[in-house]
């Protein structure tokens, strides 16, 4: 008997990615789609009227931010969707019957969900190089940015999945709580256009690092350096890690 | 024989203050077909749900094959398969993939001939395509039968496996079950039905309010508790059984035309000659007899109601 069981990270990896090409309109179609009408009203429309952000078109510069807004509510619907289901229908049994670790569990569902994440993000990058002229200044980095923040909000989604125990629940953290950070969180905007303020008040905001290392890797242009940025990248992470490793620990929410 | 689960002192407590099993010690032996009865809420699902590793035990230990349910989770596990009472599947997959899916979950690389022999087993071949939600309820049930053995265990827990099941899927899943054994796979089920129980299974545990208040061999059971009555149709209408008849438990009925006794087997071995020589001396003569054992049923309700 091998200490990891491949076969079942395996199997639930495929089943996962399965159901993203049953479910391709949403999973991946509608965040295009949304996304692209965000660059043809801001880009475009709005865009061309607002003048260059540090020598970068406004339409280019929110790409980074647009990239990141469909990076952290898509890895959070797919992974919270993905463990919240088998809850709600009961096929859950079979997974806590298996001869999986936690470790595994975590792998596999939060491994398939960054997956479609990082794919999605790719995806919406090549639809605003027809868009708009982009360019990547360290595209090392900014695939290191989009893995680590794919992995840490599919586990911030796993963990609603796991807590959520409606669908009012599994959406409210995005709809209250992600999007709002993301939106102030200088997707289209450098936070230094702020008054002092809001700018200092906007240092709370996770997302600001996030966007702010994402868009550093395209122009070079950070609002925060890109070493902090990465560092709280990390701490995001490990805090999500912590509280999964809680939640197996205890059997919050999935054992009696 | 050798014994393949053990649970010793298991106690269950749920967070709402619930005391679903209380100090549970049980063993399953190999090879064996174990009827577990018990009334709605007597903790079956609970005691399965922990040995399988879904519900968390608040003491006692279990040993699954000698591996222990915690220490060792992944090899007491890779014996089990698990069919719920429950009719949760994933409605959107195929019904090969779902099955195929289940023995990968539980750590068997992928083997395409084992699982048609499994859907075949179950007459399930012909809709290995389908969607799941394309299913009716007996099909879905054979499916989660097929999930459970897709990875060969060497143990199948069957949790009120006929529960909606017409009565020639019923045959054929218990022709099943036997030749499961047959090759070795020990069986654990839950029933309502009694009759399956007195059927199919070789030892019984009766569970209620938490405990386990018997386990015997089938046959042990029917013949330590089973009790025999013996009816005789009277010629003539007895208004009263005669006071030199008062040493047998007699009971007349329909009016007086059957006279009842009630006897048990083990005890009275010679009671019925000796009743019979009695009434010939009374007078009384009979036209017809017949006997009835008690059921398994009728056992269970006295167990059952002798505990409140």
């Amino acid at each position: 008997m091998s200490a990891i069981n491949v076969y079942a990270i395996r199997a639930i990896y495929r089943f996962e990615m399965a159901r993203t090409r049953r479910t391709l309109m949403q999973s991946i179609v509608s965040p295009v789609i949304s996304t692209a009408l965000y660059f043809v009203v801001f880009g475009a429309a709005i865009g061309g009227r607002i003048p260059e952000v540090e020598g970068v078109s406004y339409g280019a510069f929110i790409v980074p931010g647009l990239v990141m807004l469909s990076l952290l509510t898509q890895s959070i619907s797919n992974a919270s969707f993905g463990i919240y289901f088998p809850k709600f229908v009961g096929t859950i049994y079979e997974l806590l019957s298996a001869p999986v670790s936690y470790f595994e569990i975590v792998l596999s569902y939060v491994g398939a969900a960054a997956t479609k994440s990082v794919v999605l993000g790719l995806i919406i990058l090549a639809t605003a190089a027809l868009l708009v002229p982009l360019k990547i200044e360290h595209p090392l980095w900014m695939i290191l940015f989009l893995v680590l923040t794919s992995v840490t909000f599919s586990l911030i989604g796993f963990i609603i999945g796991i807590w959520a125990d409606g669908f009012e629940k599994l959406q409210a953290i995005p709809l209250l709580i992600i999007t709002p950070l993301t939106f102030l969180g200088g997707s289209f905007y450098s936070i230094d256009m702020l008054p002092p303020f809001w700018r200092t008040v906007s240092l709370f905001n996770p997302v600001v690092y996030l966007v702010s290392g994402f868009r550093w890797s395209f122009y070079g242009l950070a609002d925060v350096s890109v070493g902090l940025s990465l560092a709280m990248t990390g701490v995001f992470l490990t805090v999500s890690l912590a509280v999964v490793a809680w939640i197996f620990r205890t059997g919050y929410r999935l054992k009696n | 024989m050798q014994t393949v689960i053990s649970v010793t002192n298991l106690s269950k407590t749920y967070a709402s203050g619930l005391r679903a099993l209380k100090n549970i010690n049980l063993d399953i032996r190999r090879g064996e077909i174990f009827a577990l009865l018990g009334p709605n809420g007597a903790g079956k699902t609970t005691l399965i749900g922990i040995i399988c590793g879904i519900v968390n035990p608040s003491e006692g230990t279990i040993r699954v094959g000698g591996h222990d349910i915690i220490g060792d989770y992944r090899a007491a596990r890779y014996m089990i398969g698990l069919v719920p009472q429950e009719l949760t599947t994933d409605a959107f997959e195929t019904v090969w993939n779902t099955v195929s899916f289940s023995r990968g979950l539980f750590g068997k690389p992928a083997d395409p001939a084992h699982i048609e022999k499994v859907l075949r087993d179950l007459s399930l071949w012909a809709r290995k395509d389908s969607k799941v939600m394309t299913l009716s309820g007996g099909m879905k049930r054979r499916l989660l039968i097929a999930k459970a053995l897709s990875h060969e265990p060497r143990i199948l827990f069957l949790d009120e496996p006929t529960a909606g099941v017409d009565v020639e899927l019923r045959q054929d899943m218990w022709k099943l079950v036997r030749s499961l054994q047959a090759s070795g796979v020990t069986i654990i089920l839950t029933t309502h039905y009694i009759d399956e129980a007195e059927e199919m299974a070789d030892r019984i545990g009766v569970i209620s309010k938490g405990e386990i208040i018997l386990v015997e061999e089938k046959a042990e059971l029917m013949r330590k508790l089973g009790r025999k009555q013996l009816t005789l149709h009277l010629e003539k209408t007895l208004v009263r059984i005669p006071t030199g008849l008062s040493s047998y438990s007699l009971e007349l009925k329909s009016g007086g035309t059957d006279l009842i006794y009630t006897y048990d087997e083990q005890v009275d071995r010679a009671g019925i000659t000796a009743l019979l020589r009695d009434l010939a001396a009374a007078g009384i003569h009979f036209k017809d007899l017949q006997t009835t054992q008690s059921s398994l049923e009728d056992i269970f309700v006295t167990l059952v109601s002798d505990r409140k």
